[in-house]
């Protein structure tokens, strides 16, 4: 654990630097694309708009001032297949945006979907020595929190202090100067496989950038695409990505609970091109241009050239009517919404007050999916798009680069997560400088 | 089957090597970029002119060249200085000054010494101060300002003239030459010269009487008046101590009367000295010497 606090600290350290620096690329790893965005920092703003304990709460306003997009390459279900494809697409989309930039990016904040993320409420409670709750006494009840058996090869990418309550009062958002007795915290902690992150902290470095921060991507496009109500009162963000989706319900502005189903829309495109018997480059085609789920009786009659290059005349003048699409199409996608429910349902989301749905992800942009989503995930049902960034091209605006835009939401407004607090005096060893130096610190 | 209408091209990786990447990010660094443009063309200019130069006969061609140049300017006759101009100055000064600086003429203005010319006539000590310019045309204008003199000092060997601050001016054959000039004599005379001016200043309502000052003991200044009169003035304050035998002497007609000397150097009282006749003639008044036959 404490190699882990280090790490992340380290992390947190660069990410300083960075922005210091004031140019920060963020890197979306998707299935489908990598979208790289170059940041740039105008200077430290001191309103802490955003509510939390730690240091890093509320920091800077930031403009984008370099955007490219490129085709994914070896990369399955949000995670690294082929590292040296992956390293290229990474390499490539870094840049195109550096160029557009014109300016040398030397940290990058990375998400990805997949790597199977898992969610563990966590609880800790600590006495107060005096009843003043001091920043000591903050850390000392994270540090309290029992950490469950996340398993082997296994690794804490978030760890979000979500709730802390105070003598029965609970729903605090900083505890630091009341007064009470017995001070309790409510984490959320998420864990994915290391072997993942090793992967893609490999490709990164063999591209020359430093890892300033790694989220996952759930989460990110979650901060960018709920409004500020939504993530006040409740609601579950789903990204629908390419190889995987990811859901992550958010309350009282911070991340509950995140989980990801291992299917996207490019299980769609390969059941079409299964069942037409068509290239997945011509699958994908007409899955975006005609691609539904909700079948009329106008669309018996619009009929699809399918093509083949096959040199057969009856193989390449085949055509198919939109229905029959729609028949391939719609039946995938219930799958994933089912599966989403069953995801949304171990989440306790249906014991939130407000159970908004928010659908988010490149694969989102099939017509009438808000239709079929909320016969399957409840009537609460919205589109959603990133928020507007300043000098974000039109290109980027579309719901597939939530994750992207809410990374860089994430790398100018991160949350405070366990790592950002102090070790307790106590955790030090015992002959160390470090807790003299500390003691001196705490004492005078 | 292969389809029959075209060949399939090799694709081609969009994604740029990793040689290519490193390359663009060295590009964009801006210091990089800096030395690249700025300092690559500075260096490589400065690496070729030095290897050329690097030759001792090359460099000697050069700086041959560049002073023969130098020379073809500087001889063009737009900066020969063909005559000099000598103003502010009487004819004798003037020819005395155009000796001194015994500059050959035509000459180039580069050439011309201008600082050393002014030393040279400087030493001149008629010549308070020298001002030289060349002026278009080629003309030296040589601007004298002459010394004025304003006492003469006479000393064993003959007589000088001095300035304001002393500085000898000329020398002097004859008293009556400058008889308007007022007449201090004595050794240190001239480093009191400034003195020596107020004291006649002062001394404006004997002025028909005076004949000179003497400096006593390089210390302070005796007035010599006519019928060998003379006034000791103190070495402190002398002005205010003149002024004081003026107002006496205005009140009770002192230098009048058979005085041969006032002695103002105690500043609690003057002492007079009185001729020897006047000073029997008290006595005899006063009834301390009897009057014999050899006196009457």
């Amino acid at each position: 654990m404490t190699d882990l606090y280090q790490s992340q600290r380290a992390m947190r350290n660069m990410r300083r630097q960075a922005l210091q620096r004031g140019v920060i690329a963020i890197l979306d790893v998707g299935t489908s694309k990598i979208a790289c965005l170059i940041l740039r920092f105008d200077g430290v703003e001191d309103t802490r708009d955003t509510e939390g304990v730690g240091p890093m709460a509320g920091q800077s306003n930031f403009r984008v001032i370099g955007a490219a997009t490129t085709r994914s390459r070896g990369v399955r279900f949000g995670e690294i297949a082929v590292m040296n494809e992956t390293e290229r697409a990474i390499r490539t989309a870094v840049q195109a945006a550096q160029k557009m930039a014109n300016v040398r990016v030397d940290h990058c904040i990375a998400c990805f979907a997949g790597a199977d993320p898992r969610s563990y409420g966590l609880a800790g409670e600590w006495d107060l020595q005096d009843s003043v709750v001091t920043e000591q006494d903050v850390a000392r009840v994270l540090a309290a929190c029992d950490v469950p058996d996340i398993g082997q090869g296994r690794e804490v990418l978030h760890a979000h202090p979500v709730n802390f309550a105070l003598d029965h009062r609970t729903g605090l958002g900083d505890p630091r100067g009341q007064i009470g007795n017995r001070l309790a915290c409510d984490m959320h902690m998420l864990s994915v496989e290391a072997s993942v992150v090793q992967n893609l902290l490999y490709c990164i470095k063999r591209c020359d950038l430093e890892l300033a921060g790694i989220a996952n991507s759930a989460y990110v496009s979650g901060i960018s695409s709920l409004v500020e109500d939504e993530q006040e009162l409740g609601s579950a963000c789903i990204d629908m990505g390419g190889g995987s989706t990811g859901i992550s319900i958010f309350m009282k502005k911070h991340m509950i609970y995140a989980d990801s189903v291992r299917l996207g829309g490019d299980h769609v495109t390969s059941d079409i091109s299964k069942g037409l018997q068509v290239p997945l480059v011509v699958a994908e085609r007409i899955k975006t241009k005609h691609g539904g789920v909700q079948a009329t009786g106008m669309d018996d009659r619009e009929m699809i050239e399918i093509g083949g290059d096959s040199g057969d005349w009856d193989k390449d003048r085949r055509q198919v009517s939109r229905t029959e699409l729609i028949g391939i199409i719609r039946p995938r996608v219930e799958e994933i919404l089912e599966d989403v429910a069953a995801r949304l349902n171990a989440g306790f989301f249906d014991q939130l007050p407000s159970q908004q749905i928010v659908l988010t992800g490149g694969a989102s942009q099939i017509p009438g999916l808000d239709g079929l989503a909320s016969r399957i995930l409840g009537q609460r049902v919205r589109m959603g798009r990133p928020l507007r960034v300043q000098g974000l091209p039109q290109a980027a605006t579309g719901p597939a680069f939530s994750g992207a835009v809410g990374l860089s939401l994430f790398a100018a407004h991160p949350q405070d997560e366990w790592w950002d607090f102090d070790i307790p005096n106590e955790r030090y060893p015992a002959r160390s400088i470090k807790r003299a130096f500390k003691w001196f610190k705490d004492n005078w | 089957m292969q389809s029959l209408g075209r060949a399939i091209p090799p694709r081609r990786d969009p994604a740029p090597s990793r040689w290519a990447y490193r390359m663009q990010r060295l590009w964009l660094t801006p210091l990089f970029r800096l030395l690249f443009r700025v300092g690559l063309p500075v260096g490589v200019v400065a690496l070729a002119v030095g290897i050329y130069l690097a030759d001792e006969g090359r460099r000697a061609v050069f700086g041959a060249a560049f002073a023969d140049l130098q020379d073809r300017f500087q001889e063009r006759p737009e900066f020969l200085v063909t005559l000099v101009s000598i103003e502010g100055a009487s004819p004798e000064l003037a020819k005395a000054v155009r000796d001194r600086l015994a500059i050959k003429l035509p000459q180039s203005s580069f050439d011309l010494d201008l600082d050393a010319a002014r030393l040279r006539a400087g030493v001149l000590d008629a010549v308070a101060e020298v001002d030289l310019r060349v002026r278009s045309g080629g003309v030296l204008q040589v601007v004298i300002t002459e010394r004025d003199p304003v006492v003469i000092w006479r000393q064993d060997d003959g007589l000088t003239m001095l300035d304001a601050k002393g500085h000898r001016v000329a020398g002097l054959a004859l008293r009556t030459d400058r008889a308007d000039l007022p007449l201090i004599a004595g050794e240190g005379a001239d480093l009191a010269t400034a003195e020596a001016l107020e004291i006649l200043a002062a001394a404006q309502p004997i002025a028909p009487r005076l004949r000179g000052l003497v400096r006593m003991g390089k210390r302070r200044w005796d007035i010599v008046l006519d019928r060998d009169q003379r006034i000791l003035l103190p070495a402190d304050a002398p002005i205010a101590a003149l002024e004081r035998l003026l107002a006496l002497d205005q009140a009770e007609d002192l230098l009048a009367r058979d005085i041969s000397a006032v002695d103002l150097r105690s500043d609690q009282r003057p002492v007079l000295r009185l001729a020897p006749f006047a000073l029997t003639e008290l006595r005899r008044a006063r009834g301390l010497v009897p009057v014999t036959e050899n006196d009457l």
